[in-house]
């Protein structure tokens, strides 16, 4: 990891140079707090992407979690090298780690994240974890602007895995999906409250953990939020 | 209007120049609700003559928008000092720095010797905090300039102001009162912020996008098919119809002579006088629309340049131009003027009147530009791939704007390869215009030097009112340089508008070779515009011989705008040797779509 972070402070210094005295590609870092957000059922969950450097190339931090009753459910953490390898799509490699729920797994995460035609933002993660389990996950958000400051939100998010993981309840083959909508309102283009549902699924193998432990594979919960970025 | 006579020529005397007299009179003229404090705090741009000049650049308390900012400022004033200098005199400008940051003055169209130019890295190191850089070169034309710094940001906070030069000749243009009328923006963010801002959301200022009720509109009014097909180009390429400026009012407030609109600046004249306006765009990143409502405006010069007068009520001014208009306004009234953003998100105002105490009525502002298919500079064949679910079907809008756009190409489609006509070389992408950088690249550019451009391509029919075009510039005199081009330089100009990036050919500056000219060489650049915003393409030290179809009569401008998917040609003759900066003057641009023009 260390070995990332290095190549990533090198590939970034090593360009600087101006254009009349003025720094075209600024090293800039950005956070985005996507959701925040808390459920009907008092789950609450955060959704937070940040990133530092320039055009090209930049180091990413993702991270998402859920909380039950303010005990932490699920924490998840990616460090990812970011490239621009195409006008709207980036390239992404790093290690992602999750905290929750326990034991610990880390992964080697690749992806590649961008905007797809028709302005569709996607996010497509390949994760090989230990004892060769392969996770995919695809994640589509589209942001319908009603008007200049409410927008309204879809998105969809699906998760596969190649073997059953039973530590932590995950079964192979599609394991989950998530559909939400969310309807926010920009005071600031950096700050919007936000109201949403969402409604999540457990398939295949995944559901019949979900079974055993007596919880219910389907959910939907009204959701109120916040998103600011800086 | 035969050519070479001194039209315009009046028995007056010509008086006094009033400029400035007027400005602290501006709030008695109207009765804005919120006056803001501003005018104390700005002195209004004074006058300086001569031939030495001292200048001193330092922090100033501003207050545009009911918010104290600090402002960057030349002699405290913003604008500038308005320069007035002889041609044929030398003049000796004596810059001080007192900045903490380094500064530089850079005289913008003013052919003089490249360590005169104030460009930092190429003209000289620039000047340091408490420095002083004495400048002085003779000055050889006449005719309407600015000045500004070209160090950081500067320009945004304040550091431009006016040139004046007086012909050694008499002038060709008579006129009984003479005014700069400077427009410009001014954010009380601090600049490198908005920048970041860009580079994080690059749609940050815009504030005008496309909604779900436009679609809806659309739908209902040509039904779901129609609209799904016009949508569709910009859904897969990923770009919006309504992106007009970066920058826009939601962060600017448009100022005409260091005046906001809420202030007005006031010119006063009187009954019969002809009036000279001499436009300066000096803003960061707004291009402006700009008319006098009910009065014409007759262009006398183009970037300095006396250029064969043309009558028109409303003409556009990319960041940098200059264009002086004569006016004769009916004296029994005050009269607008009004320089609209060209995304109509705020305008400039001042007001021309016998009488201070006539109150002008405001105009109202033209609706917002939406971007179309021609802007795009799309071929043939793609807009057929585009329509493939109804190939023959090209009615609707988007038909109706290729054959527009095709009649533009062939009326301006000029292409001969002979000097005054344009180029007759094939558009070429190079290998370095494809990568994460560049968003589009068009296919079929064409010149559009009969285009009033974005916004302005319905006033004739619309509401009868001409808009200059580049096609109306012809030079008052012969094409100094007749010889044929012995080469031409086709630059793309590119850039990523989600990412915020931009370049030339791809490249930015800091990874760009300069462009290499032989001493005396006459060569063609033809510019080729794959993106769709406008930019203001500035060479300096050498004039840019725009070629707009008359071989005998080029016009010679500093800075010429390339319309979204478009080209543009222009002459130049390799006069000055050195290290020259050529550049979009569109300042978030700036720092990448740049290239250095060396002359050896």
């Amino acid at each position: 990891m260390f070995r990332l972070v290095t190549l990533f402070i090198a590939l970034s210094c090593a360009n600087v140079s101006y254009a009349a005295g003025m720094v075209d590609d600024p090293i800039l870092m950005m956070v985005k707090i996507d959701q925040l957000e808390i459920g009907d059922d008092d789950n609450s969950a955060w959704g937070v992407q940040a990133w530092i450097g320039k055009d090209i190339n930049k180091l990413w931090l993702k991270t998402e979690g859920e909380l039950s009753n303010s005990d932490v459910e699920g924490a998840e953490f990616q460090l990812l090298y970011s490239r621009a390898i195409a006008p709207y799509w980036d390239a992404q490699i790093g290690w992602r780690h999750d905290i929750k729920p326990e034991p610990n797994k880390d992964w080697l995460a690749i992806g590649i994240q961008g905007l797809a035609p028709y302005f569709f933002e996607t996010d497509l993660s390949l994760f090989m974890g230990e004892h060769g389990n392969i996770g995919l996950r695809t994640k589509f958000e589209y942001e319908l602007m009603l008007t200049q400051k409410w927008i309204l939100s879809p998105e969809v998010e699906a998760n596969f895995f190649s073997k059953n993981d039973p530590d932590i309840e995950l079964g192979s083959g599609l394991s989950d999906i998530d559909i939400g909508l969310r309807l926010r309102y920009e005071i600031e283009r950096e700050f919007a409250p936000y109201i949403g549902i969402e409604w999540a699924r457990h398939f295949g193998n995944t559901a019949d953990f979900s079974r055993q432990e007596g919880e219910s594979r389907t959910s939907v919960n009204w959701l109120a939020g916040v998103r600011i970025w800086f | 209007m035969t050519k070479h006579t001194n039209w315009l020529v009046t028995p007056t005397t010509r008086r006094r120049f009033v400029l400035g007299t007027s400005s602290v009179i501006a709030g008695a003229a109207l009765s804005w609700p919120n006056l803001a404090a501003s005018t104390e705090q700005v002195m209004r741009a004074p006058e300086l003559r001569g031939q030495n000049f001292n200048l001193d650049i330092d922090y100033q308390m501003v207050n545009f928008t009911g918010k104290n900012r600090v402002a960057t400022t030349v002699n405290g004033s913003l604008p500038a000092p308005i320069l007035r200098w002889k041609q044929g005199e030398k003049v000796t400008l004596r810059v001080t720095n007192h900045l903490s940051h380094d500064s530089s003055i850079h005289w913008h169209g003013m052919i003089l010797p490249t360590h005169m130019d104030g460009v930092p890295g190429l003209s000289f190191a620039g000047i340091k905090p408490g420095a002083t850089y004495e400048y002085q070169f003779t000055v050889q034309q006449s005719g309407t300039y600015w000045y500004h710094s070209h160090s950081g940001f500067q320009e945004q906070t304040g550091i431009y102001g006016a040139i004046v030069i007086t012909p050694a000749q008499p002038d060709p243009i008579q006129c009984d009162r003479d005014y700069v009328v400077i427009l410009s923006d001014w954010t009380d963010e601090d600049p490198s912020d908005v920048y970041a801002k860009l580079k994080k959301q690059s749609h940050y200022y815009n504030r005008q996008e496309r909604t779900a009720a436009d679609t809806w509109d659309e739908i209902k009014d040509k039904g779901v098919k129609q609209t799904w097909r016009e949508r569709k180009m910009w859904n897969q390429m990923r770009m919006s119809d309504r992106d007009i400026s970066d920058v826009t009012g939601a962060t600017y407030t448009f100022l005409m002579n260091g005046q906001t609109p809420e202030q007005g600046w006031t010119g006063l004249f009187n009954k019969g006088e002809k009036v000279r306006l001499r436009f300066i765009n000096a803003a960061a990143m707004t291009l402006f629309d700009v008319r006098i409502p009910n009065v014409k405006m007759t262009v006398v010069a183009a970037d300095g340049q006396n250029i064969e007068a043309v009558t028109i009520d409303d003409f556009r001014i990319g960041v940098a131009e200059t264009y002086d208009v004569i006016v004769e306004p009916e004296a029994d009234k005050a009269h607008t003027i009004i320089a609209q953003a060209i995304d109509r998100t705020g305008f400039a105002y001042g007001v021309l009147t016998p009488d201070v105490n006539m109150k002008a009525e405001l105009a109202e502002l033209d609706p917002a530009p939406i971007l179309t298919m021609a802007d795009m500079g799309m071929n043939h064949g793609e807009m057929t791939d585009m329509v493939e679910m109804q190939p023959m079907d090209m009615s609707g809008e988007m038909g109706h704007q290729m054959d527009h756009s095709m009649h533009l190409a062939m009326a301006s489609e000029m292409g001969s390869g002979k000097a005054g006509y344009g180029s007759d070389k094939a558009i070429k992408h190079k290998q370095t215009e494809f990568g994460p950088q560049v968003d589009m690249r068009a296919e079929m550019p064409m010149y559009k030097l009969d285009d009033p451009g974005i916004g302005l391509r319905d006033h004739a029919e619309k509401y009868g009112r001409k808009v200059l075009t580049y096609a109306d510039l012809r030079n008052l005199y012969q094409t100094p340089d007749p010889r044929e081009p012995e080469r031409e330089v086709q630059l793309h100009l590119t850039g990523n508008m989600t990412r915020y990036m931009w370049s030339i050919d791809g490249v930015k500056y800091a990874d760009a070779e300069p462009i290499i000219l032989k001493y005396g060489e006459r060569l063609r650049f033809t510019l080729v515009n794959d993106t769709m915003m406008s930019h203001p393409m500035h060479l300096h030290g050498m004039w840019s011989e725009l070629e707009t179809g008359d071989g005998e009569h080029i016009p010679r401008k500093h800075t010429i705008i390339v319309q979204p998917g478009s080209k543009v040609s222009y002459l130049v003759t390799a006069d000055a040797r050195g290290r020259w900066a050529y550049h979009c003057h569109l300042m978030f641009h700036m720092l990448s779509m740049f290239r250095e023009v060396r002359v050896i």
